[in-house]
């Protein structure tokens, strides 16, 4: 009875995202205030609606209801309750129904957090996510129903993937989701734009939150993918240029872009059309993503067993989507025109600078992933591209990414002198080769740990002298908090996010030039080491988990004869699906992880033991949790409420805008 | 400088940066395309020598031996038409069996053995890579194109 509820109320959702897409598009072409109004309510009731629906999956996955097919292959009586609730989202069906889900959510948190838009601009947005939502719900009742009834019912179910038994499973998709999803605001907000053929700096100021936040969740996501991958997978790899990754990381990079080039739209009025031809792009890649993962092209981390007769209706839907919005695109882009203008060396042009570079790169990334498949497709060979494609493309684009990111605060809007800038930089610049030049001749790292310290080192002095140049130019006599508090949150933001991306490189390149790894067969008894560290190999038990068994293995490590830790590595049994595991043991410190796993067992007590001493990984994930961390406050800037409030009062958006550029100009010097 | 001349540097600025990405990517593109084998293919000598490839198929029962040392395996690659021995050094993903799909990259040794660098993992017991069951199919309809031949051959004599 229940799952019919949940069956009944997407349909209902369908019939509701129908209106939404319609009506309310319809009205403000006509200007028809009624139909407009009706957006609102409609995302209300989308939202409620598919609320219930996914209420019913979970409640079904919760009851081990095993007379739905999906629950009966994603669930199990003994699966911990926790691990059924995320069930609900582990596999094709339920993760869509995930998808809409967050997609309701952000168009009913448009729609009530809108009063101040004009009524136009809302009906088209929410229009546009309405049109959206009717793409997914008609792929998910027609090809991937997660209600549909499993007869005869099954005694129990096939169980949630081993692999997926984790808390990554609770947190990694929703977030991931939310990011992806995101986008569709920034998406919906240019696509109203093209279709009002009017873009100022108002529009940008009201989709920049937005995008900021989606951006922040996907950050989120693709790091909690990654930290997960680490310590699940056994490897201690925490980037594969797998497909799907690669899949979340192309929105990733020209969501970046797209929240540098929104800033220049919102300060400056210029880059109009390549703000709205990013958002576009940014939305397509994740819709491209989110079918990428489970469409079953891929042989990937997330290929689960597929079904790859869904393809076609995937095609159609992404032929239309990108299609139809890039025709509005070049139909309409014209008359929303270029913008500002600005000098050669401006603070505009290190931001195109940085836009072309992320571009470009997502492009690449793109080829990389993409080429493969459409060989495939077209029986031209079976041909794969792996990481080291992606490590020797993508590296070369990113370095001058990272130069100029350093610089790129300094330089004024409109037309700054390079002489200006040199001055500026100067003394960062010498401070970090000296002490760059001093860790090379200590270390003697290879040339490419050399360039990555340098840049890591560069980022984080020139952003931190950025910040005091800025709180120390004050009025005298202020207290040092006062002036700290003075400077806007999105200037703080801004300062804390590029230092994330410092601490990102540094933790990126310390692991990748100085990690050690041992592989060895070992017996209780045995010791072997690694980076410094030696790894006894203690003791071996049987342990038994809720639906698993394990060996455990007992590890003393110590350094120069001192104990460090003790590490429990285990190899897992997980008895429904017969399935092993390998959970591997890390001790985490602030520089460096030391990683345990247990191979497979040779001969009687003899396994093969894999031991890695990895330093600063721990940063690469730090770096992804302060950039996302400036992210959260520049969205939660406090001009976007108060600037919203004078736009109600004025009609006219480009004064508001201008005289908020002068007032930015005035700061900025 | 003359908005003219500021336009044509930012063009050509565009245009180096395309072209340098171009470049990278058509040279990574030549040196790290990894091409497909199915055991078949390999044993009639198609894969390139000193070069990573890929293969895919199942693991022959009975095949997985481990060394001495305890950390380098052997095992038979086969389509079930032909049989490529393979060895590799480490910790096998866990769900690398006898008698399941397997891909792995590596390279050929002198003597026709393939040295797999990295056997790649699947996460899921039922999943059967793309490459391996491409290559059992094409294994197949080898082996049914060998039976055709070897059962026409009787008759015409007759």
């Amino acid at each position: 009875m229940i799952p019919e509820l949940g069956n009944y109320s997407l349909m209902l959702a369908l019939a509701l995202a129908f209106v939404q897409a319609t009506l309310p598009i319809a009205g403000s072409f006509n200007g028809n205030a009624r139909w407009m109004a009706l957006g609102r309510t409609t995302a209300a009731g989308q939202f409620a609606f598919v609320t219930i629906a996914l209420g019913c999956l979970i409640h079904a996955f919760v009851t081990n209801d095993f007379s739905l097919t999906y629950v009966a292959s994603n669930s199990n009586s003994n699966l911990p309750v926790y691990y059924r609730v995320a069930g609900s989202w582990g596999g094709h069906e339920g993760s869509l129904l995930l998808w809409v889900w967050m997609l309701a959510m952000w168009t009913f948190a448009v729609a009530a957090l809108s009063r101040q838009l004009p009524d136009e601009t809302v009906a088209r947005v929410l229009g546009t996510m309405g049109l959206i939502s009717i793409g997914f719900l008609l792929f998910m009742l027609f090809t991937s129903n997660p209600f549909e009834r499993l007869l005869p019912a099954a005694p129990d179910g096939r169980d949630l993937n081993p692999l997926l038994q984790d808390f990554g499973m609770i947190i990694h998709p929703p977030l991931l989701y939310m990011g992806y999803v995101g986008f569709s605001v920034a998406f919906a907000f240019a696509i109203a734009a093209l279709m009002g053929g009017q873009l100022d700096a108002a529009w940008a100021r009201w989709s920049r939150p937005w995008t900021t936040v989606a951006w922040v969740f996907l950050t989120l996501g693709i790091f909690m993918g990654s930290f997960w991958a680490y310590y699940e997978l056994g490897w201690g790899g925490w980037w594969f240029w797998d497909a799907v990754e690669n899949a979340s990381f192309m929105p990733w990079l020209v969501g970046t872009a797209l929240i540098h080039s929104l800033a220049v739209t919102e300060k400056r009025g210029s880059f109009k059309n390549w703000t709205v031809l990013l958002a576009i792009i940014a939305f397509s890649l994740s819709l491209l993503g989110t079918f990428l993962v489970r469409s079953g092209v891929l042989t990937s981390v997330h290929a689960f067993a597929t079904d790859p007769e869904r393809g076609l209706f995937i095609l159609i839907f992404l032929a239309i989507a990108i299609g139809g919005s890039l025709t509005l695109y070049a139909w309409r882009a014209p008359s929303v025109g270029i913008g500002g203008r600005f000098a050669l060396v401006s603070r505009e042009s290190m931001l195109l600078v940085n836009n072309v570079l992320l571009l470009v790169a997502a492009g690449t990334v793109l080829l990389g992933t993409l080429y493969p498949l459409f060989l495939d497709a077209l029986g031209l060979g079976k041909i794969s591209v792996g990481p080291p494609y992606f490590d020797s493309v993508f590296v070369p684009l990113m370095v001058p990414v990272l130069l100029l990111m350093a610089i790129g605060p300094f330089a004024r809007w409109k037309e700054s002198l390079v002489t200006d800038l040199a001055r500026k930089v100067r003394w960062v610049a010498l401070g970090v080769v000296i002490v760059a030049a001093g860790l090379a001749v200590a270390l003697s790292p290879s040339p490419m740990a050399a360039l990555g310290i340098l840049l890591a080192l560069w980022i984080l002095a020139a952003t931190a002298s950025h910040a005091v140049e800025r709180v120390m130019h004050g009025p005298k006599g202020t207290p040092l908090l006062r002036r700290i508090a003075s400077q806007p949150r999105s200037y703080w933001a801004m300062i804390i996010a590029h230092a994330g991306v410092g601490i990102f490189v540094v933790g990126v390149t310390m692991v990748k030039s100085f990690e050690t790894a041992n592989e060895v067969a070992m017996r209780p008894g045995d010791s072997t080491s690694a980076g410094g560290y030696a790894f006894r190999f203690t003791d071996l038990r049987e342990v038994k988990g809720p639906n698993y068994i394990a060996a455990r293995g007992t590890f003393e490590v110590t350094k120069d004869g001192k104990p460090v830790s003790i590490l429990h590595p285990e190899k897992r049994l997980y008895t429904v699906q017969q399935m092993p595991m390998t959970e591997a043991a890390i001790d985490r410190n602030f520089t460096h992880d030391l990683y345990v796993s247990l191979g497979e067992a040779t001969a009687q007590d003899t396994w093969v033991v894999r031991v890695q001493y990895k330093p600063f990984v721990g940063w690469i994930w730090g770096g992804c949790i302060i950039m996302s961390l400036g992210g959260f406050l520049a969205a939660a800037d406090r001009r976007y409420r108060v600037a919203l409030k004078k736009r109600s009062e004025t009609t006219e958006a480009p004064t508001a805008g201008a005289a908020t550029v002068k007032a930015a100009a005035v700061k900025a010097v | 400088m003359k908005t003219r001349h500021k336009r044509l540097v930012l063009i050509g600025l565009g245009l180096a940066t395309l072209g340098l990405a171009t470049w990278l990517v058509l040279s990574a593109f030549q040196k790290n395309m990894v091409f497909f084998f199915t055991p078949t293919q390999v044993m009639q000598g198609e894969a390139p020598q000193g070069r990573s490839f890929r293969i895919g198929g199942m693991v022959e029962m009975g095949s997985i031996q481990r060394q001495p040392d305890g950390v380098t395996v052997r095992f038979v690659v086969t389509d079930n038409a032909q049989k490529l021995p393979a060895t590799y050094k480490g910790i096998l993903p866990d769900l690398f069996k006898e008698g399941k799909g397997v891909v792995a990259q590596g390279r050929l040794d002198a003597n026709n053995n393939f040295i797999a660098e990295e056997v790649l993992a699947k996460h899921d017991e039922n999943y059967m890579p793309p490459e391996a069951a491409y290559a059992m199919e094409q294994g197949h309809k080898a082996r049914q194109g060998a039976l055709a031949q070897n059962g026409n051959a009787p008759k015409e004599a007759k």
